[in-house]
């Protein structure tokens, strides 16, 4: 797997909570045999009109926030559906952060697995992103994983929290089966016991 | 010992590695594929050179894009590719297939309890976040990411940091009319759609002990729009006497020592769960939603929400744009809702008993013309079983359209949808935007709501009918 960097810029504040996963990518979407190549239709119903023009209204199409990395969205981004399809989509659209106050579990999990770090900030720190971003067209956001900080450029700084396992297999693009396969052994002795 | 619950015993007794500081392995009894999440997991595995570790514990079906009118007639032409994939997959990688010419086909979370490969204390995981459903039966089930299936496949084990344990208990006695659908909707209601993120749900209770096992499954299925992974409920006679006669069960030679470990699967006296929340059926309303989210329910005989009533300003604009996108006024009376469509099917509720109850309401009755309503079985075992009953004849004879078994109309892979605009009581799982349909208005409702408003063409409070409806 691609190892996660650092991130630098400016964050796109889509203030919806709750946000499921049959937003992130619609179902006439998931027929699709590849992991490649879903980004175009990443919030698809919400980004383009009937007509397949871009809707104007949807902060993806403002361009103050065209050819972001980091993604801001209220609580619980990423209910419902497990579609891993979802994550393709938001990554291969251009995103490696998403900061939210909370994620579903299964997204979340999905995240890691695809080179995504799902950060999750407190209400008012997040309230913060979300209004900085709109109010400075120079807002810049710099996510460090290695040291778990996050910081702008007008002087904000936090340390953020974050799983040090998982946090390895991000910085270094580890694996999961090839971790899994080193337990070999422990895994054919609890087949023995079955 | 300390006392554990029924999470704790199952986590542990699958437990293949831990190190303090990371995720523990655990190893899978149980892995349900489908069409949809699985070609990247199989491709994976391809480009790897791995196989399958334990095509024994293996078990496919195709239930998300297939057509429920002429199902050997797919005119999507990627459908028909995402079918054809899984039968090459199964076939190259030896796993066993229920597909479209078996009579054992349909919804992943029917056919797995139906035909016996869903038992308790296993740990059950699929790429459908329904996988939920299983733990009815005393299992640990949840869905899982199409790297996990991957994973799964070539290891039969999978990383998990441990959930925390919610108990919901469940008090009273429910009111005829009532139904599992209910109860599950009204705890969402009450938690909301994150309210269990993070922790496996146990659910207990006297109002949960009367189910019946598809009741529980009902329950269960609808734990993840609470946010929970998994939920379960622990094995009893109900759960014992459903078992023991599956095709895949009935047959084993240590049947009778299997019954008596799952008998004594239960949650210990004395053991604690982190969080807990103790509610009443006896009080309980049969519920409908109104919004875009499986949290923003009401009773029947209440009113829709009203913006202004509501302080935090992110659920005040959740509830402004779920009523812009459900076309409806602030205090409207559930009642006075019109609907467009019914459907009575998805892994929620399209089993036996739900075909049943909803029968009974319809049975002598007309749908009116301009309303388009359809039964979409849970399986082809689930169909042949209602068919034998005359239970077809009662639908069609009050209109509805008769399908084959499939996912459906629940999120629309196949060609069942809603157009935009067009409203629908559906007795599925989910109403998010465009769930069913781009631009289509979803209202979930148990499937005797659903029968209710399908003759009516408006919600119609079910107790009102004066049905025996028998346990349902």
């Amino acid at each position: 797997m691609e190892k996660f960097k650092n991130v630098m810029s400016r964050p796109v504040p889509l203030n919806s909570a709750h946000v499921d996963t049959d937003q992130i990518i619609p179902k006439q979407f998931l027929k699709r045999i590849e992991r490649t190549g879903f980004g175009q239709f990443l919030f698809f119903d919400w980004r383009f009109n009937d007509d397949g023009s871009p809707n104007e209204k949807f902060i993806l199409n403002d361009l103050r926030f065209k050819n972001s990395e980091i993604l801001l969205a209220q609580e619980n981004f990423g209910c419902g559906s497990s579609r891993e399809h979802a994550p393709w989509a938001l990554r291969d659209y251009g995103f490696k952060v998403i900061i939210s106050s909370s994620f579903a579990d299964i997204l979340y999990n999905n995240c890691f697995k695809n080179c995504i770090l799902p950060l999750v900030l407190n209400e008012k720190d997040l309230e913060y992103l979300f209004e900085s971003t709109l109010n400075f067209n120079d807002y810049m956001l710099n996510i460090d994983l290695e040291k778990n900080l996050l910081a702008d450029n007008k002087g904000f700084k936090i340390s953020f929290d974050i799983d040090s396992f998982r946090k390895k297999c991000l910085l270094e693009g580890l694996d999961d089966i090839s971790l899994t396969l080193e337990h070999s052994e422990k895994i054919d002795m609890y087949e023995k016991k079955l | 010992m300390a006392p554990l619950t029924l999470f704790e015993k199952i986590w542990k007794n699958h437990v293949v590695h831990e190190e303090k500081g990371k995720p523990s392995l655990l190893y899978v009894d149980l892995h349900l594929v489908h069409e949809v999440t699985s070609p990247q997991a199989f491709e994976g595995l391809r480009q790897a050179g791995r196989q399958v570790r334990r095509k024994d514990k293996t078990f496919a079906t195709m239930d998300h894009n297939v057509p429920t009118i002429d199902r050997y007639n797919i005119k999507d032409p990627i459908s028909l590719q995402q079918i054809e994939t899984l039968s090459s997959n199964c076939k190259e990688f030896d796993i066993e297939l229920f597909d479209l010419n078996s009579p054992y086909q349909g919804i992943v979370h029917v056919i797995g309890p139906e035909q016996g490969l869903t038992r308790p204390g296993q740990t059950i995981v699929c790429g459908d976040s329904h996988t939920s459903t299983h733990g009815a039966f005393g299992a640990l089930a949840f869905g899982i990411g199409t790297s996990e299936v991957e994973h799964v496949l070539s290891t039969q084990c999978l990383w998990q940091n441990k959930p925390k344990t919610f108990e919901v208990r469940v008090d009273g006695k429910r009111q005829s009319g009532v139904t599992a659908k209910d109860i599950i909707l009204s705890i969402i209601g009450e938690i909301g759609t994150a309210g269990a993120t993070g922790y496996v749900i146990e659910y207990t209770g006297e109002a949960i002990r009367s189910l019946s096992m598809e009741q529980r499954m009902t329950i269960c299925n609808m734990s993840i729009e609470g946010g929970a992974r998994a939920g379960m409920i622990s094995p009893d006679e109900t759960t014992i006497n459903y078992l023991k006669e599956r095709p895949r069960i009935k047959n084993i030679e240590n049947l009778e020592q299997l019954i008596n470990e799952w008998r004594n699967l239960a949650s210990d006296e004395g053991s604690e769960f982190d969080k807990k929340l103790i509610l009443n059926a006896d009080k309980m309303a049969p519920q409908v939603s109104w919004g875009t989210s499986p949290g923003m329910v009401s009773g029947i005989d209440s009113k829709i929400p009203n913006p202004n009533d509501i302080e935090d300003s992110v659920k005040r604009k959740s509830t402004e744009d779920a009523l812009s996108y459900m076309g409806l006024k602030p205090d409207t009376c559930i009642e006075d809702i019109k609907i467009d469509t019914v459907f009575i099917g998805s892994c929620t509720n399209g089993r036996l008993e739900d075909l049943i109850a909803a029968s009974k309401v319809i049975q002598g009755n007309k749908v009116p013309s301009n309303i388009n309503a359809i039964v979409v079985p849970g399986s082809q075992i689930v169909k042949m079983k209602a068919e034998q009953l005359g239970i077809d004849k009662i639908f069609k004879d009050a209109g509805f359209d008769w399908r084959e078994s499939g996912c459906s109309m629940c999120l629309a892979m196949n060609p069942d949808k809603l157009s935009p605009g067009e409203r629908c009581a559906s007795t599925s799982n989910r109403n998010f935007e465009g769930r069913q349909g781009k631009g289509g208005r979803t209202h979930l409702v148990s499937p005797v709501m659903a029968a209710a408003a399908a003759i009516n063409g408006r919600f119609t409070d079910i107790r009102s009918l004066d049905l025996d409806l028998g346990d349902y």
